[in-house]
């Protein structure tokens, strides 16, 4: 296995961080895209599993903006977070 | 240096104030429209003790900063004014204030509320209330995203 291919910061908020327990965390990961960030959190089971489920409502961010689309590439320092849909106002 | 046009804060505002600082010393402006979204004692039916509102500090200002800046795109604005408060609150608090000035109150009216759809539906905010029955995150509406797409663009975010 070869060293991480990049390091991003994770931050997770309302719902999501409560169920995970942590606001935020460095991940050294293989991934090239959003969605494979969210894969491999997945499949760290547990409550990461739990919380990013797919078919959850889980809205993304990537460098603090909105993203909609997994395909989104992943540079190293990114800082992405997942969030439940937003209800401010 | 001009003045802000985002505020997060968790301390409470001043609607006059805010709406003599916006207008202030612009005499092109000839219509102020400002919406004061306030906490209800019910939502869903459940009696609501306190709203906790929490944000993602740094997102939170560039996506209302990029919204002002689409509201100055599609509407002949001469200023514009969002704060949004975070942290405990109690019902009858004021959480949000959009303010907009204009030439005429056509285009006030449509920006200001151009601006709460967009809000509502793109700003990263969450709800927890409290209620008799314990503590929840409130949900997204559906008819928030539909208000925004009112305006053409899809919110994407109470849906799926």
């Amino acid at each position: 296995m070869s060293a991480a291919a990049r390091t991003v910061t994770v931050r997770y908020f309302a719902a999501i961080r409560e169920a995970l327990g942590i606001g935020s965390e460095r991940v050294a990961t293989q991934a090239a895209t959003l969605g494979a960030l969210r894969d491999e959190l997945i499949a760290r089971g547990g409550a990461h599993a739990e919380a990013l489920a797919r078919g959850k409502a889980v809205r993304m961010a990537l460098d603090q903006l909105l993203v909609t689309d997994e395909q989104a590439a992943l540079a190293d320092g990114a800082e992405v977070a997942f969030f439940p849909p937003v209800t401010g106002g | 240096m001009a003045a802000a046009r985002v505020s997060i804060q968790t301390q409470d505002f001043d609607l006059a104030a805010e709406v003599a600082a916006l207008r202030a010393g612009d005499a092109r402006v000839g219509a102020v429209c400002a919406f004061v979204g306030t906490v209800r004692d019910r939502n869903d039916g459940a009696s609501v003790s306190t709203l906790e509102l929490e944000h993602y500090p740094g997102m939170t200002e560039k996506a209302i900063e990029a919204m002002i800046d689409a509201a100055h795109a599609r509407f002949a604005l001469y200023g514009a004014r969002v704060v949004h408060r975070v942290g405990p609150l109690l019902p009858q608090d004021q959480i949000v204030l959009v303010a907009v000035t204009s030439a005429h109150r056509g285009e006030a009216f449509a920006a200001c509320e151009f601006l709460m759809d967009y809000l509502k539906t793109q700003a990263p905010f969450w709800k927890k209330e409290q209620t008799p029955e314990g503590a929840h995150w409130v949900d997204a509406r559906v008819s928030d995203d539909a208000a925004l797409a009112r305006w053409g663009i899809a919110a994407g975010n109470a849906a799926g």
